[in-house]
């Protein structure tokens, strides 16, 4: 919806790793964008790829077995073409990540003060004491009560939710333009979950930054994204803003995920409908389009075909890679929002039974 | 006080006349509850000294925590990491001794059985667990797995008998019974606590308590153990005790829910209630921490809860949840108060229990 | 922390007395022959055996002869008395202490900046051929016998026997204080010899523990922090995987103090081991229970240095 330029802008990225049983498709061909200020969530499954397209953001994935292709353009450079070198000078400076388990991702045996001024020291030069200053400012921005006394401790000194503080107080060290926060919240409690939400926006709107929140849980993406990309098998199946994605999904995958968890405000009784059967292997991708094998609504030609992106009519910037029409897909939306189970939408809708 | 039946192994159990006061959370007289635990506590000491270690303290694990489980019911344990939850369990199921208080099954007193007596009882409640890759014996095929506790109460003597006994309760949740002889790093997490779940209940237990069985599987995956889960109570009658942090995943499977705070249970009721009007301050700072996936209705400010669990090593004076609380006052830090009924159908442990103006703030984020 | 330490000191202690008890009973409890004839060992003169006879005090009970044992290591560090060598068991040890201590130390030096070396350089590059060679090349040093690796060496390079006359022979061993510079060139080879086998192993050791620790996940973080890959690998990869060899490294040093002898054998270095191997030969007791004592000591050391260092090196150790 903004005008400017987007912060970063991946480009039908491919990532392929070769191992010794076989091509794993990682990601395959995704594109998507982030403006300052804005955050994406990236929602998807074990093998979705979510986490493999963010630390290629980074050049974290380049390795021997890797075959990577397309264009991360950050601020109009090329992060893909950049050279080790320059790819350094980039994380943790202007792109920073935190990840999901925030005491095995600190270094179990260096102060957290240590390895806060480690982050510092390596993109400013600043002498030991301001570098230390402004370790303890950090902390205290995070919101570590006694700053200056904790940027001592170790990682296991202090508790989940504040290492998961120091985690993005290292991150933010450099001031980033960009932070990508895989899974921050998973490995926390519910209440100390709340705390690191509001801190990110808060942080955000301080500091202008954009973030990309990757995760699997529907409720995270809700509160915090502004737009919103579900992935699956290494592809995005839906983007769309998070109020249009809610108030009208439109893939069969996006409809497993909200029909399949329980909420705090439905109906006890209803009941939960798993998506059937288990994420693809990523080696050996199902034919035609990679859902179409736990898709309830599959059709006999979408084990051919493979959807591409398209757009949602009357909704230019929801997209969605599904063969069914979009009437269709409004209506069994319809069918199983009104607590259809999805044999039943699929006889309302008018449609021919599951693809054999 | 009423009598209490012999602890011989295998003997009727005994007469139990429930002329005691109605237990915290439980409806009035009626059936005996299968599960009745009363005063459990259950301290860790903290030791130290360099020639004799001296006890210097104790980690509050479980202290002083009472309900009932009727037979059939689902009752869901709630908390965040460090209540006590998982350690409620293990205490129920024997796998830790309790430091004082009492556990009752099918009304007999189980606190202090050994031996034969106990292994007699572990017959009839089973466990599972969260994690699906540790938890299964990666050298043993699932066959194995499954028959182990045919094998350990001598059950079903004959190979054929134990192996059809083995793939008829495959079939029953799930799996394939020709892959009898597969070892466990061969299926994914979902079919891995379904495994789980087929030794759980190849004993045809009373009790099953599932503890966090869904936390470590994908979304997509989680519905299909839960609707196991749900499945499997029905047609074998179970009662069981499911414990998770997940307040949707709570609301979703159980009939009560007990909300537990550093040891001792804070608000208990069913779960119609607790959800739609909770009343401790606890249970609120849960219901309003938990995000909706919905942005039209959560995006207005909610009241956070500030600050970290206290070190159940050295917990608050009195309320345990003063230090946190925001309707806290001096009372709450001189008087423990006791889990009382507040009259909106749960029962809870405050002086100051959430009004329905604060309900209503929690609840705005909610709808129908 | 401080508590950690005195009772690991404590516990130090209590072995000590432990194993002294133990070599009471080994040595004088056990045999079944005239402890007065076995301490004379090959020099059965009656003379000597009265005057032995006198010193262990073989009339009074078996608890006052264990007391005055005991005291007499304690407090007066006095080991008894080898009536072969006629002196005492303490000086001949003190004597032959800083050979074996320059071999072992040195040895351990040469091996631990080897065998960390290639383990690094093979982590860094595992599963190309530099990997694949250095471990075979490790394995043939493993499986190779001391004495024969030391043979080989001396036939080789050794300036009076060998083919290439680099090196001083066997028994060139000087004091450190007494020639510094041939003290150096005579150990040389006895090091490489005490080094090879285990600098292999600790290649392979560090090799497997830092390949698991560059997995780990904060190692991602590290790199996600921009930092170079070499002080990725180095401060924080090798910082981690280094902690299990440090402390295999403080019990290789203490069992090798007390157990040098073939290598101090094949190259003639008056050390302990090789007092010890002269004494089995002519039956000298005293000394052989002296050199039990020294070398237990030097575990029991090693084991509290060991385990005092271990919580140094790993903060979440410490609150045991």
């Amino acid at each position: 919806m903004s005008a400017a330029e987007p912060l970063l802008r991946v480009e039908d990225l491919r990532v392929e790793f070769h191992t010794e049983d076989g091509v794993v498709h990682a990601v395959d061909g995704i594109t998507y964008q982030v403006h300052r200020g804005r955050t994406l969530g990236i929602v998807g499954e074990s093998g979705s790829g979510k986490t493999v397209a963010s630390m290629t953001t980074l050049g974290l994935t380049r390795s021997q077995g890797a075959r990577i292709s397309g264009r991360i353009l950050f601020e109009g450079r090329d992060l893909l073409a950049l050279s080790e070198a320059e790819l350094r000078a980039v994380r943790g400076n202007e792109i920073a990540m935190i990840f999901q388990d925030p005491l095995s991702s600190l270094h179990p045996l260096y102060r957290v003060g240590f390895q806060l001024i480690e982050a510092i020291d390596a993109h400013r030069q600043v002498s030991k004491a301001k570098a230390r200053e402004r370790a303890i400012e950090l902390l205290g921005l995070v919101g570590i009560p006694d700053p200056a006394r904790r940027v001592d401790d170790y990682p296991h000194e202090f508790s989940g939710g504040m290492r998961q503080r120091a985690m993005i107080a290292m991150a933010l060290a450099n001031e980033p333009k960009l932070l990508i926060a895989d899974e921050p919240t998973t490995a926390l409690d519910v209440t100390v979950q709340a705390q690191i939400l509001d801190l990110l926006e808060r942080l955000q709107r301080e500091l202008d930054m954009a973030i990309v929140i990757i995760t699997h849980d529907l409720g995270v993406v809700a509160e915090m994204a502004d737009d919103i990309a579900v992935m699956y098998a290494g592809r995005i199946v839906e983007t769309a803003s998070a109020e249009l994605l809610f108030a009208g999904p439109e893939h069969p995958y996006t409809w497993g995920l909200l029909k399949s968890i329980p909420t705090l405000t439905g109906s006890r009784d209803e009941q939960l409908v798993p998506i059937p059967g288990t994420p693809p292997s990523l080696i050996n991708r199902p034919s035609g389009c990679h859902f179409h094998p736990r898709c309830p609504y599959a059709q006999p030609d979408h084990a051919r075909i493979d959807p591409q992106l398209e757009p949602v009519p009357a909704e230019p910037t929801h997209h969605v890679a599904c063969l069914l029409d979009a009437p269709t897909r409004r209506a069994l939306w319809g069918e199983l929002r009104a607590g259809r189970m999805p044999d039943e939408a699929l006889a309302a809708a008018g449609l021919p039974g599951e693809a054999s | 006080m009423s009598a209490r039946a012999g602890e011989q192994p295998g003997s009727a159990f005994g007469e139990e006349s429930v002329t005691v006061a109605a237990p915290p959370g439980s409806p009035q007289g009626g059936v005996e509850p299968l599960v009745r635990v009363r005063d459990l506590v259950k301290h860790f000491p903290i030791t130290r000294g360099i020639v004799v270690q001296r006890r210097i303290g104790a980690v509050k694990a479980v202290d002083g925590v009472s309900f009932d489980v009727q037979r059939g019911e689902t009752l869901g344990l709630v908390g965040e990491t460090g209540c006590g939850k998982s350690t409620t369990a293990r205490l129920i199921t024997r796998l830790l001794d309790a430091t004082a208080g009492e556990v009752r099954f099918d009304g007999r007193d189980i606190t202090r059985l050994k031996g034969p007596a106990l292994k007699a009882v572990r017959r009839e409640m089973q466990m599972i667990f969260q994690d699906p890759y540790s938890s299964l014996n990666p050298r043993k095929t699932i066959g194995s797995i499954i028959a182990e506790p045919f094998a350990i109460h001598r059950l079903e003597r004959g190979k054929g008998e134990r192996k059809r006994a083995v793939q008829e309760l495959m079939e029953m949740v799930g799996l394939n019974p020709e892959h009898y002889n597969r070892y466990p790093h061969e299926f994914s997490g979902g079919q891995r606590q379904r495994i789980g779940v087929a030794r759980a209940l190849a004993l045809k237990p009373k009790l099953l308590i599932a503890d966090e069985p869904v936390s470590a599987l994908d979304v997509s995956i989680q519905a299909q153990v839960l609707n196991l889960l749900r499945d499997m109570q029905r047609e074998l009658g179970l009662t069981m005790i499911f414990i998770a942090h997940d307040l949707s995943v709570i609301r979703h499977m159980c009939d009560r829910v007990g909300v537990m705070y550093l040891g001792r249970i804070v608000e208990i009721g069913p779960g119609d209630a607790l959800y739609g009007s909770p009343r401790h301050p606890y249970t609120g700072a849960l219901l309003s921490a938990v995000p909706v996936a919905d942005p039209a209705a959560s995006r207005g400010k909610r009241p956070t809860l500030g600050g970290d669990v206290p070190s159940p090593a050295n917990p608050p004076s009195a309320c345990r949840f003063h230090t946190r609380c925001p309707k806290a006052q001096e009372l709450c830090s001189i008087e423990d108060p006791p889990l009382q009924d507040k009259g909106t159908g749960t029962e809870a442990a405050c002086h100051f229990p959430l009004t329905p103006e604060e309900i209503a703030q929690i609840g705005v984020r909610s709808r129908g | 922390m401080t508590r950690y330490i005195i009772r690991r000191l404590l516990w130090g202690v209590l072995l000590l007395i432990l194993v002294s008890a133990l070599t009471f009973i080994f040595f004088r409890v056990f045999p079944t022959a005239d402890p007065a004839t076995l301490r004379a060992g090959r020099l059965q003169n009656p003379k000597i055996i009265a005057a032995i006879r006198h010193d262990l005090g073989l009339d009074k009970s078996l608890l006052t002869q264990f007391w005055i044992y005991m005291k007499g290591i304690f407090l007066h560090l006095d080991f008894g008395f080898s009536y072969y060598s006629s002196a005492s068991v303490k000086s001949l040890i003190l004597n032959r202490l800083p050979a074996t201590v320059s071999l072992v130390l040195g040895g351990a030096v040469v091996w631990l900046v080897t065998g960390v070396t290639i383990g690094i350089i093979s982590a860094v590059r595992s599963g190309t051929l530099l990997d694949r060679a250095s471990m075979g090349t490790a394995l043939v040093f493993v499986s190779a016998p001391e004495y024969w690796l030391g043979l080989i060496v001396l036939y080789l390079f050794a300036s009076d026997i060998g083919v290439f006359k680099i090196f001083p022979g066997a028994g060139s061993y000087v004091p450190l204080t007494s020639d510094p510079a041939k003290w150096f060139t005579s150990l040389i080879m006895p090091w490489f010899v005490v080094a090879a086998s285990t600098a292999a192993i600790y290649a392979r050791l560090v090799r497997g523990s830092l390949i698991e620790t560059m997995g780990e996940d904060y190692i991602r973080t590290a790199r996600a922090k921009g930092l170079t890959e070499r002080r990725v690998i180095l401060r924080h990869g090798v910082r981690s995987a280094i902690n299990p060899i440090l402390t295999i490294l403080g019990l290789d040093i203490g069992i090798l103090l007390g157990s040098a002898l073939l290598v101090e054998t094949v190259f003639n270095i008056p050390g302990i081991g090789r007092l010890n191997y002269d004494a089995i030969q002519h039956s000298d007791f005293p000394i052989v229970q002296g050199t039990v004592l020294i070398a237990a000591f030097f575990v029991i050391v090693a084991n509290i240095v060991v385990d005092i260092a271990y919580a140094y090196l790993d903060p979440r150790v410490r609150y045991s």
